[in-house]
């Protein structure tokens, strides 16, 4: 009788990827949550929208790539991405700017490099600068936090905007954005962007009615929710500390030398940290281990290379939010990354 | 050193990189204590159980054998021998299933049990101490032990470090989850490994015994540190639970900090280690005496319900440990040899337990489920935080995958322990070992495959050396030796004519060699030859021309040499014959033989000069020829004043039919290719023959018209001489052609050849073959002509005269020519009759000199022998009618 062979080691880690992808959608239910506090059920449609066509479009290119399609669809990677795209988008955004972000990010960004693990790029992010360039307006079209807005929005209102463009009501995006004074609301970094150009120092923009004690409303929140997801995963050794710390620490000293030096003409630090993606992108969108820097010191220089990346286009750039375009042009530069920070070898000396 | 020794002792514990926690199950089997299995029926011993050499083997099928009696020789620094693990009787020396992944069959002797488990003599050295350290090393070679911890690295090869030895390092980490024979061997045997440690230490001289183990293993520790206790420098490390730390380099780097630097080993860096169970082995070798006939393995898995450790006898084969233990018949389908992490699963049951089984791992498929199906890496970097040599196990996968065997090595592929971490960590079940594994094999191979290839080109590259360097000396010999003979050719005028012969010889050697070689190039190159040698000729005597022509056409240089030796001979003979009998022709006709034989067995040469050479040299002598024709032709004015008339026309009208005598004659060498294509054995001697018969068939035609014309004219039958020369290439041709041929030549140069002859002879001339060919030529028509001027009315004789001059000189010419004479004869018979008849007989005649002109045979003697015979009647004829005339 001959016995079945097999190949060391015969034991695993019960760390599968499909897990590994359900921790990271499971981390991000704060900041979900939180987001659909202040701006709205937007978000949910947002995610119902992306996710499903997330697997539509996965499921598409496995079929046509004749590629094994209940191992890939179930690894839950298709779905992470529709989740990650969908709360990047404003909450109102027409349906079909989800739509076709989502499958832009799976068909072209990742099923055509290969699938999973071959992209270059984070999916999530090449689809967002693809919709950010496309679409700006729609994708500028961010709510003021609920707090601010004069007309109420149930879900069906809600689901009606997304769909049609108009509310229940018949207002349209564009009324519902604007405030009690009839101006149309930004976000923080927006406004400030704007404002500074405007010739308006950094204080009188803090006066608009979207700020709260030097933070952004809402958004603050909404950032924290994330950080706290991003902590579990962390502490679930899902992700690796190093790039969250090297971008956020970037990010903060560069933006903290700035405000010291130029108080009036810049956002302050915890402004920068807590508006716009910084929170989610560090430990949602800069984690993706696909497309991040491998090598621990790789990892450094990674975070390191977008805060700085972030910072320069926030602060000099023509775009309000930076984080798309820096991680994408991180990206680029990972397989350079890893090639010259490969660790010492044992037993090899000093290197 | 000192300052780390004392961290050591203080308790200062490093770490290595990576490393992960795989479930460590070492329950299951570590609660009771080693047992023994009954014995077997039989074991399966394999000869080579350790790295090294393999030893050769002492017993032969059918010896008796007691327990510990050495059943292998161990003459090899590198190799430990095997013994018996029970008395009994040697079965089979085969091949057997191995403790191999492969499973590949090894070399393997067969102990057929008798039951009794007799010991041999066995003979402890308890007082070692007093024993030289190479005798107690030996004792430990002699004695069979190899590395018990996986490696089986023959153990008395590590008390012999090339440097002095720092520290000891005990290896009971038994870091591989299920594994506890390491455990249960130090809380039963703990005073006996420390014996065996005292043992080491005695050959070694360390200057620290650490004796490492891992935090689970509290009975274990406390068992050594008990033993140890009073002992100056041996030192109990407790060390955190993380695999691999078991790994030698690993564990050094744990409790010293130092790295084994890559392509060396721990001793040199003051550092031996050895694995419990080899002190253990080492404590029975020297304590005991009993070589290592046995060891703790671990049966354990969720299917074994009597899990636990047992003694068993190296050779033990997996069916009798299953037979005795208790599990799951059913669900044994996975036999792991070793722990979960590095262990391999084995073929069959008959694989037997080696020197480096620690465990049998049968687990059920909850337990340790198969490996799902590979998903995409995700490049997560798990496995590169698992990697305890600090390598980039998805960089390896990437490039291993991709067969990048460059990038692989270059990211460090041989770095890898193969401990498996990466995998185990890995979150889409990648065997990335495996991958890794198969990578190096392919290197491996590559680089042996590239060391044959690179030999192989060497061997190459001398031997074209040397084969140039032999051209280039052999060419060199032939060029000195080649101005020797021009010197001595130069100072001897006596010699002239052996030394033309000779060198005429070695052309023809060569000559003979280059067509043999190359039929289809003597084909191709017949043509141009002949234009070439027109172009040469257009001054030249045609007859020359014309007869250079056939046998350029038919064998360029091998038939020009021919004919040059056979001119040379010529030459000879007629000088002979002007005053001697026809004896001497026989006493010459041997060596013309041998030069034939020669021709045929010449040894293959360059002879690319050779050609070209022989070319210019029978035009520089049918130069010299015509002008002491002319020359003489103005004096033989008087005699034969149509002859001297016409000389100079002569040769400018034979200047024309020429072209067509060429067309002829390629005409006729190319249907005598044509016809040999199939007889591609018979290489060059069909064109040869060819040759002579086209010759042969020429002569003979013109001996027939001789016979028709000698009869009205003297004169007329020299001037039939010189046509001759014509419809020999045109022996395909019609009878009618031949005779438009002759019609239009109207010489009388003969006269004017034989005339030359005598002044051509007297000079002293470099270029001797051909000159002296065509002087030869000449006096052999001049004899001829006398013989006719003598004899009108028998001409036939006059001719066999002449030319049986040539049969005694040159093989293959003179044996044409006795055919030519026989044909004349004939030729004049049936003219008398009718002359149609005459062309069957040449045919004949052609054949039969053909024939002989190549095999010499007996008929070739009894021919000549007749043929002597009418040449000496004709011979005192002929000269009896010139001393009348």
């Amino acid at each position: 009788m001959s016995f079945k062979l097999a190949s060391s080691p015969h034991t695993r880690k019960n760390n599968k990827t499909a897990f590994v992808m359900l921790t990271v959608m499971s981390a991000c239910i704060p900041g979900i949550l939180t987001q659909a506090y202040f701006f709205g059920f937007g978000v949910f449609i947002q995610l119902a929208i992306c996710m499903s066509v997330a697997l539509f479009t996965e499921y598409a290119c496995l079929k046509w790539r004749n590629k094994p399609i209940k191992r890939s669809l179930t690894d839950n990677s298709a779905l992470l991405t529709g989740l990650l795209l969908a709360v990047s988008i404003p909450p109102l955004a027409p349906w079909w700017i989800g739509a076709i972000g989502t499958l832009f990010a799976i068909a072209l960004v990742k099923q055509a490099y290969g699938g999973l693990g071959q992209n270059i790029f984070n999916p999530a992010m090449a689809a967002y600068v693809l919709l950010l360039v496309s679409f700006p307006l729609s994708m500028t079209s961010w709510l003021p936090a609920s707090s601010l807005m004069v007309i109420d929005l149930n879900f069906y209102d809600t689901l009606s905007t997304i769909l049609t463009g108009y509310t229940s009501q018949g207002y349209s995006l564009e009324q519902l954005r604007s405030g009690i004074d009839g101006l149309t609301m930004a976000t923080p970094l927006d406004a400030i962007k704007t404002n500074l150009l405007a010739g308006y120092t950094y204080n009188e923009t803090l006066s608009l009615p979207i700020f709260d004690n030097g933070i952004g409303k809402g958004w603050f929140y909404v950032s924290l929710a994330y950080l706290v997801g991003g902590l579990y995963l962390l502490k679930k050794r899902i992700i690796k500390w190093q790039i969250p710390v090297s971008f956020i620490g970037t990010l903060g000293f560069l933006t903290l030398v700035t405000q010291a030096v130029n108080a009036d003409g810049t956002g302050s630090m915890l402004l920068h940290l807590t508006s716009g993606a910084t929170c989610f992108a560090a430990f949602f969108i800069l984690t993706d281990p696909v497309s991040a820097a491998t090598t621990n010191k790789g990892r450094l220089i990674y975070g390191a290379l977008i805060g700085f990346l972030v910072f320069i286009i926030r602060q000099f750039g023509g775009y309000p939010d930076a984080v798309a375009f820096a991680v994408l042009l991180a990206n680029m530069t990972v397989p350079l990354i890893d090639y010259y920070t490969q660790p010492k070898v044992f037993g090899h000396g000093d290197k | 050193m000192e300052s780390l020794l004392e961290k050591i002792k203080a308790g200062v514990l490093w770490d290595f990189p990576g490393g992960v926690h795989p479930p460590q199950r070492k329950k299951l089997s570590n609660q009771t204590e080693i047992s023994l299995l009954p014995l077997a029926e039989h074991y399966w011993v394999p000869v080579k159980q350790h790295i090294g050499a393999v030893n050769h083997i002492l017993v032969a099928s059918g010896d008796k054998v007691k327990k510990g009696q050495a059943l292998t020789a161990f003459n090899d620094k590198m190799s430990v021998p095997v013994h018996a693990p029970t008395s009994g009787t040697i079965g089979k020396i085969e091949p057997h299933v191995s403790a191999h992944p492969s499973g590949i069959p090894a070399l393997s002797i067969q102990i057929i049990a008798d039951g009794l488990d007799e010991w041999c003599e066995i003979s402890p050295k308890i007082h070692f101490r007093t024993l030289p350290k190479s005798d107690v090393i030996g004792f430990i070679q002699a004695a069979g032990v190899a590395g018990l911890g996986g490696a089986a690295f023959p153990t008395h090869v590590k008390q012999t470090p090339n440097q002095p030895c720092e520290i000891l390092l005990i290896n009971g980490v038994e870091c591989e989850p299920y594994i506890t024979s390491d455990d249960r061997v130090m809380r039963e045997h703990a005073d006996e490994v420390i014996h065996g440690i005292e043992v080491l230490a005695y050959i070694l001289e360390p200057k620290l015994v650490v004796i490492a183990i891992e935090d689970n293993k509290p009975e274990a520790i406390n068992a050594m540190e008990a033993a140890c206790a009073g002992k100056a420098n041996f030192v109990v490390r407790v060390l955190p639970t993380k695999y691999p730390a078991g790994g030698e380099k690993q564990i050094i780097q744990v409790i010293t900090n130092m790295e084994v630097p890559k392509g060396k080993i721990s001793a040199d860096i003051g550092v031996v280690s050895q694995n419990v169970g080899t002190v253990y082995a080492i404590y029975k070798a020297i304590y005991l005496g009993e070589p290592l006939i046995d060891r703790v393995v671990t049966v354990t898995g969720e299917n074994i319900e009597t899990a636990g450790n047992y003694r068993l006898p190296i050779g033990t084969p997996i069916a009798h440990v299953l037979n005795h233990v208790k599990h799951d018949n059913q669900h044994n389908e996975r036999v792991i040899m070793g722990g979960p992490m590095m262990g391999f699963t084995v073929l069959n049951k008959q694989v037997p337990v080696t020197k480096i089984t620690n465990c049998l791992l049968i687990p059920t498929q909850q337990e340790l489920p198969d490996a799902p199906p590979e998903q995409a890496c995700i490049r997560c970097g798990e496995c590169a935080d698992a990697c305890p040599a600090s390598l980039l196990p998805q960089q390896l996968y990437w490039h291993s995958k991709a067969k990048e065997h460059d990038k692989a090595q270059a990211y460090n592929l041989f770095d890898c322990i193969e401990c498996g971490a990466c995998a185990f960590v890995c979150p889409s079940d990648i065997p990335l070992v495996q991958y890794y594994r198969q990578t190096k094999a392919e290197i491996r191979e590559a680089n042996e495959e590239k060391i044959k290839a690179e030999k192989a080109k060497e061997r190459f590259e001398t031997r074209n050396a040397r084969l140039e360097r032999d051209k280039q000396e052999r060419l060199d010999k032939h060029k000195r030796s080649a101005e020797l003979r021009k010197q001595s050719l130069n100072t001897d005028q006596s010699a002239q004519d052996k030394i033309a012969a000779a060198m005429a010889r070695a052309k023809a050697k060569k000559a003979q060699k280059n067509s043999t070689n190359d039929i289809t190039k003597t084909d191709q190159n017949a043509e141009p030859n002949t234009l070439e040698n027109t172009t040469l000729e257009n001054s030249a005597v045609e007859k020359n021309a014309v007869e250079s022509n056939i046998s350029q056409s038919n064998s360029p240089i091998k038939n020009k040499a021919q004919e040059a030796i056979a001119r040379a001979k010529a030459k000879r003979e007629a000088k002979l014959n002007n005053n001697a009998s026809t004896e001497e022709q026989n006493t010459t006709a041997p060596p013309s033989h041998k030069v034939e034989s020669d021709l045929d067995h010449s040894p293959n040469e360059p002879v690319e000069a050779d050609p070209i050479k022989s070319k210019a040299q029978a035009a520089i002598a049918r130069a010299k020829a015509k002008r002491e024709a002319k020359l003489k032709n103005a004096d033989a004015t008087a005699t034969n004043s149509q002859k001297a008339s016409a000389s100079d026309s002569a040769s400018q009208k034979e200047a024309e039919p020429k072209p067509e005598n060429q067309r002829a004659a390629t005409l006729t060498h190319d249907s005598t290719i044509d016809s040999n294509n199939d007889e591609i054995a018979s290489t060059v001697s069909p064109i040869k023959l060819k040759a002579q018969a086209a010759i042969a068939r020429a002569k003979a035609k013109k001996a027939a018209k001789l016979a028709e014309e000698s009869k009205p004219a003297a004169h007329s039958s020299a001037e039939s001489d010189k046509t001759t020369l014509e419809p020999k290439t045109a022996a395909d041709q019609t009878d009618e052609q031949v005779d438009e041929h002759l019609q239009t030549s109207t010489t009388n140069e003969p006269t004017e050849i034989s005339e030359a002859m005598y002044q051509t002879e007297l000079e002293i001339d470099p270029i001797k073959s051909k000159a002296q060919a065509a002087i030869a030529r000449a006096k052999a028509k001049r004899q001829q002509k006398m013989a006719e001027q003598a004899s009108v009315t028998q001409p036939e004789n006059a001719k066999a005269e002449a030319n049986i001059q040539f049969d005694a000189e040159a093989k293959s010419r003179a044996k044409a020519a006795i055919e030519r004479a026989k044909a004349r004869r004939d030729q004049a018979n049936q003219l008398a009759h009718g002359g149609e008849t005459g062309s069957s007989s040449i045919t004949n005649t052609t054949t039969a000199s053909s024939l002989d002109s190549e095999s010499g045979n007996s008929e070739d003697e009894n021919a000549n022998q007749v043929k002597a015979a009418k040449v000496k009647a004709a011979l005192a004829k002929a000269k009896a009618k010139r001393q009348k005339s």
